[in-house]
């Protein structure tokens, strides 16, 4: 009894720490440009996919899979180049239109960055090999859990406690929270916001694309991943509220156990719960759990 | 300018009329989806361009009218297409109904979101219920009577290109008349006030929630019509039909064509399936041209491209009137 409560426990935080990561990306950007970025799913399967190519690329040039976290953090901050890209080239367009068309552009990005994926990896599925059980397993109270899913734990909560640190305890981070609660005043300060939107931008995206390479050895990387994980992040801001950091925190853990809690007891309810759970968040709490704050 | 849109709409019905004569069967068969889409875009622009809110769920409505009739006809072997039209349109009504009750208490990304949640709950239903539904693999669906007539000796293009290509344009002039009566009925004249300026509205007595509420009801039943022709021609229905992707579908044809014009949804629809097959044909990147596409749309011409063809057209006849509308 009590292994399966440690196991769907694990397994259920595991899954968190990655949605919290592709969250807080989606949140950081939706607080301060206001824009609900769909993209983001995209991000974290382009993540995963590279990270897939880095691993198998490090592991046959002789490297060790116990430091294949490496070659996977390598990926997911190579594709902070994409941030100024998509910024630069395409959002800064329509800060000032309407919101419909914001969201709109982002799901156009999504279409894009697809048959960019497609066009390098093809549709077949892509592994890694041998890095998940290289790290072995561990014993707790009875429940087997593998040191890898600890491991990614482990680094989304110093990228969760970095950010933290960065938003409330530094000078980028003050010059953040000025231009999310009004960008206008902080352009009237003298901030520059366009450096501003292109610096959270970025960090939005690494922080998905850091969650899909995280991912990436305990499954492998399909054409779906990206339009499965917009819906799970989506459920994961609105039951948080939208543009909290501390919503995608709480949020990322309710969803991510109740997705294992759900797929160990009756996997019929898997994403039916989590659906309820977002209407009835929106109906009796629009504003999600954690709302309004940034 | 009147006279001549009513030529315009004039010529397009004649080569409608004639187009199966002449287009290559294929190019017929995509009509079908052409028809049905615009039936769907009928009901989902009445929420965006008349209500001001954009549906993230609308496949929903695909979805329930495509399973209805896939039941009718596969599973209760009630094959007569009236019926099933009508029976979609009463299941939407009544789901449009407690759906949109919650719904159209939020706008703008609240009211997104909300729907959004609907149709992926209605999604999920779908992919769990296989024993019901098929699951992932979807239903087949029968071939149906039109008008109590049955065809089931016809060949599979003679009847798609024949009989159903006339059934199918029938309801989408039928459609198309409802809607217009609609949106140029005082009730659409509400909506549109609603839009503009609610509080003002609320003052002249107009109720808000419930006139909202009734444009989402006749916007599912739209859709849910587009979604019963839409499953017969393919013959297929699968959870496909009713994920968010298809949703934003709907939004990238209206949009494409252009949300702030009557007919525009139907343009974005022929645009976006018949682009789609040309691009198809050579290259297997369509969505990253479709996705550069609608980028330089939302960028550049958020009117789409119904307003561009409109300024085109003013352009030529040189009668360039500033703010005029059609």
């Amino acid at each position: 009894m009590i292994e399966t409560v440690f196991n769907i426990l694990f397994s259920g935080i595991f899954y968190a720490s990655i949605l919290f990561l592709v969250a807080a990306g989606l949140q950081l950007v939706f607080g301060v440009q206001k824009i609900f970025n769909m993209a983001c799913g995209s991000f974290y399967a382009l993540g995963a996919y590279l990270g897939i190519f880095f691993v198998n690329s490090f592991l046959s040039m002789g490297g060790t899979p116990l430091l294949a976290l490496l070659p996977l953090l390598a990926a997911g901050f190579v594709l902070a180049i994409i941030g100024p890209i998509i910024e630069r080239g395409l959002l800064k367009f329509v800060y000032d239109r309407d919101e419909h068309f914001q969201l709109l552009l982002t799901f156009a990005i999504i279409f894009m960055l697809e048959d960019v994926i497609r066009l390098f990896w093809g549709t077949s599925p892509q592994l890694t090999v041998g890095v998940y059980m290289a790290f072995g397993k561990i014993n707790v109270l009875g429940a087997t859990i593998p040191v890898y899913n600890l491991i990614v734990i482990a680094a989304a909560l110093v990228i969760a406690g970095i950010m933290g640190h960065i938003i409330t305890h530094t000078r980028f981070g003050a010059i953040i929270r000025a231009a999310a609660s009004n960008n206008e005043m902080a352009q009237a300060v003298g901030l520059n916001i366009n450096n501003i939107y292109v610096k959270v931008f970025t960090i939005g995206t690494v922080l998905g694309t850091i969650g899909g390479a995280l991912v990436i050895p305990t499954t492998a990387a399909m054409s779906e991943m990206a339009l499965d994980l917009v819906v799970l992040a989506f459920a994961v801001v609105v039951i948080g509220g939208l543009g909290s950091m501390k919503g995608a925190f709480a949020g990322a853990l309710l969803v991510g156990i109740l997705k294992s809690l759900t797929i160990t007891i009756y996997p019929e309810l898997e994403m039916l719960l989590i659906y309820l759970i977002v209407i009835i968040v929106l109906i009796f709490k629009p504003e999600g759990l954690f709302g309004t704050a940034t | 300018m009147k006279k001549r849109w009513n030529i315009i709409l004039l010529l397009i019905l004649a080569f409608a009329l004639v187009w199966p004569y002449v287009g290559p069967d294929y190019q017929v068969y995509l009509s079908l989806s052409l028809f049905s889409y615009s039936i769907a875009l009928l009901g989902f622009n009445l929420l965006l361009k008349y209500v001001g809110l954009l549906s993230f769920g609308h496949a929903l409505f695909i979805g329930l009218g495509g399973y209805t009739t896939a039941f009718l006809t596969s599973e209760f072997h009630i094959p007569h297409m009236e019926f099933s039209i009508i029976l979609s349109i009463l299941i939407c009504a009544i789901v449009a109904t407690t759906v949109g009750f919650i719904c159209v208490r939020y706008v703008k990304i609240y009211f997104a979101m909300l729907t959004l949640a609907f149709g992926m709950l209605f999604h999920s239903v779908l992919m769990k219920t296989y024993h019901l539904t098929g699951g992932d693999e979807g239903m087949a669906l029968e071939r149906p009577y039109l008008l109590g007539i049955d065809f089931s000796s016809m060949g599979t293009i003679e009847f798609f290109s024949g009989p159903f290509y006339y059934y199918n344009l029938g309801i989408l002039i039928i459609a198309t008349i409802i809607m217009w009566r609609i949106v140029h009925s005082p009730f659409g004249l509400c909506l549109q006030s609603i839009r503009d300026n609610p509080d003002k509205a609320k003052s002249l007595g107009i109720g808000i929630r419930k006139y909202r509420l009734y444009a989402f009801i006749i916007s599912g039943c739209f859709t849910g019509v587009g979604g019963a022709l839409m499953a017969t021609a393919t013959g297929h229905m699968d959870p496909g039909m009713v994920f968010w992707v298809h949703s934003a579908d709907l939004v990238f044809m209206t949009l494409v064509g252009g949300f702030t014009n009557f007919f525009g949804p139907m343009l974005g629809s022929l645009i976006f399936i018949y682009l789609r097959d040309i691009i198809t044909s050579f290259t297997e990147y369509w969505r990253f041209i479709f996705g550069a596409l609608l980028a330089v749309i939302v960028i550049l011409c958020p009117g789409g491209a119904m307003e561009a063809l409109t300024n085109f057209f003013k352009l030529l006849v040189g009668k360039t009137k500033p703010g005029e509308k059609i």
